[in-house]
């Protein structure tokens, strides 16, 4: 249980660690706030060349609200976005998510770039990227390029970066039709990778839905926006008691599949009972503020 | 490879030429001796580990000693004195809050941080705040109230 040798370096430049990365030609790893990529080197699961720490690199830990977008840099980590006044009154579905990331020892380290970089099909800020639809911002050896959420997880575990890029920011649109919203999630254990979770927003204009928003975890290879679900709000009449056909569409929108930890039926099961919950939640919520 | 560090560690300064792939908890128990941080799981999971680097709670196994070249580090043996002990240990002595004592460490270092961050007016918040500490004796009961003892006088009314 101790990683393997390895030769390790601190660049102080964004454009310094990625010619490092490019000249490990493939044996690199790039280590954020470590926390997956510590366990992976205890177990030595990886056995990288060389390890390409970012520590040393100013101004990559900000959360700033630029015009209608929070920019985040990807150093920043969980806690400073859980204790984030900003967050909290501009990303109020990430705010509420956060406490579900691990434990506090852990969101003392892991950071944003990290967690969105290692793609963990049930780690709740890359399904927050997906749900408020964020860009990525990633630099490579021939310059900087912007990468929807949507696009950047590919598979579990797995983004589509180039070997040689690295995520150096990420800009969240600050949602202005979002006086509902509700985030739900399910773990075996209080902070441990989620069971199923999901994310609802939307508003209530003469007691009809508009601008919906739903994001789902835990039940495909990659955090998804459910468009069938947003759809199926779309207009939608009706108080908390048109919870339970939106769960049934939730349901019907995805196909799990079985784990260690519980079967597929169990999960459709699951992510419908919160989405029921959710629609409820974020409908009180919107109508509160409705006009 | 080899790479010269200073860290602080309980007010203490101390320098050593180390291996990247070090790990803090290796580097407090083993380089420095301080053998108060206990090593369970060595992946993050267990939580016996756990140190304040700089005011925040981490894990020690996951982290490379390397990284907390300048940093200030306290151990439980930063915390009190066995004549003189700190209000969390006091109140795990009070409540029972312990049984073979291998996780205490990580128990206690993790109190630290959550007194400092969260009200912890609820036993459900103070358990979530636990949920990343395992303890395979006492069934959580008395540390928790060893815990909700502590927030009680942190608060200014009595446990």
């Amino acid at each position: 249980m101790k990683p393997a040798a390895f030769d390790y370096v601190a660049p102080t430049s964004l454009e310094a660690a990625v010619a490092a990365l490019a000249a490990a030609n493939g044996d690199g790893k790039v280590l954020a706030g470590g926390q997956s990529l510590m366990p992976l080197l205890n177990f030595r699961m990886t056995r990288p060349a060389i390890i390409i720490d970012l520590m040393h690199i100013p101004g990559m830990s900000f959360i700033e609200l630029r015009g209608d977008r929070v920019s985040i840099g990807a150093m920043t980590r969980h806690a400073d976005l859980e204790f984030s006044e900003l967050v909290a009154a501009k990303l109020p579905v990430l705010a509420a998510a956060m406490r579900h990331v691990a434990h506090l020892a852990i969101r003392n380290k892991g950071t944003i770039g990290g967690s969105l970089s290692h793609a963990d099909p049930a780690a709740e800020l890359p399904m927050l990227a997906v749900f408020y639809g964020a860009t990525i911002k990633v630099q490579g050896p021939e310059g900087r390029r912007d990468i929807p959420a949507e696009d950047f997880f590919v598979s579990a575990l797995t983004n589509c970066l180039d070997a040689e890029e690295i995520v150096f920011e990420i800009e969240f649109p600050v949602l202005t039709s979002h006086a509902g919203w509700a985030f739900e999630e399910v773990a075996r254990r209080f902070g441990d990778f989620a069971l199923a979770c999901i994310a609802v927003s939307f508003e209530l204009f003469d007691r009809q839905i508009t601008d919906a928003r739903v994001a789902v975890m835990g039940v495909a290879d990659t955090p998804r926006r459910l468009r069938d679900a947003e759809a199926a709000l779309q207009g939608l009449q009706g108080g908390p008691e048109a919870a339970a056909g939106f769960a049934e569409v939730v349901r019907s929108c995805v196909t799990p599949e079985s784990d260690i930890h519980v079967s597929a039926e169990y999960r459709k099961s699951l992510i419908g009972a919160l989405a029921e919950k959710a629609f409820v939640t974020a409908w009180t919520r919107a109508a509160g503020h409705a006009p | 490879m080899k790479m010269d560090i200073v860290v602080t560690v309980n007010g203490r300064k101390y320098a050593a030429s180390v291996e990247p792939r070090l790990l803090l908890s290796d580097f407090i128990r083993d380089t420095i001796g301080l053998t108060g941080t206990h090593v369970g799981c060595e992946h993050g999971v267990c939580g016996a580990c756990t140190i304040l680097v700089n005011g925040d709670s981490v894990r020690s196994c996951l982290t490379l000693a390397v990284r907390a070249d300048g940093a200030d580090i306290v151990t439980v043996e930063g915390l009190g004195t066995p004549d003189e002990l700190n209000t969390i240990q006091t109140q795990f002595r009070e409540k029972h809050g312990l049984q073979c004592g291998f996780c205490t460490p990580g128990m206690l270092m993790t109190a630290m941080d959550l007194l400092k961050k969260y009200p912890l007016s609820s036993d459900d918040e103070i358990r979530e705040g636990l949920s990343g500490n395992l303890c395979r004796c006492t069934g959580y009961q008395n540390i928790v109230a060893a815990i909700r003892a502590a927030a009680a006088l942190r608060n200014g009314s009595a446990p």
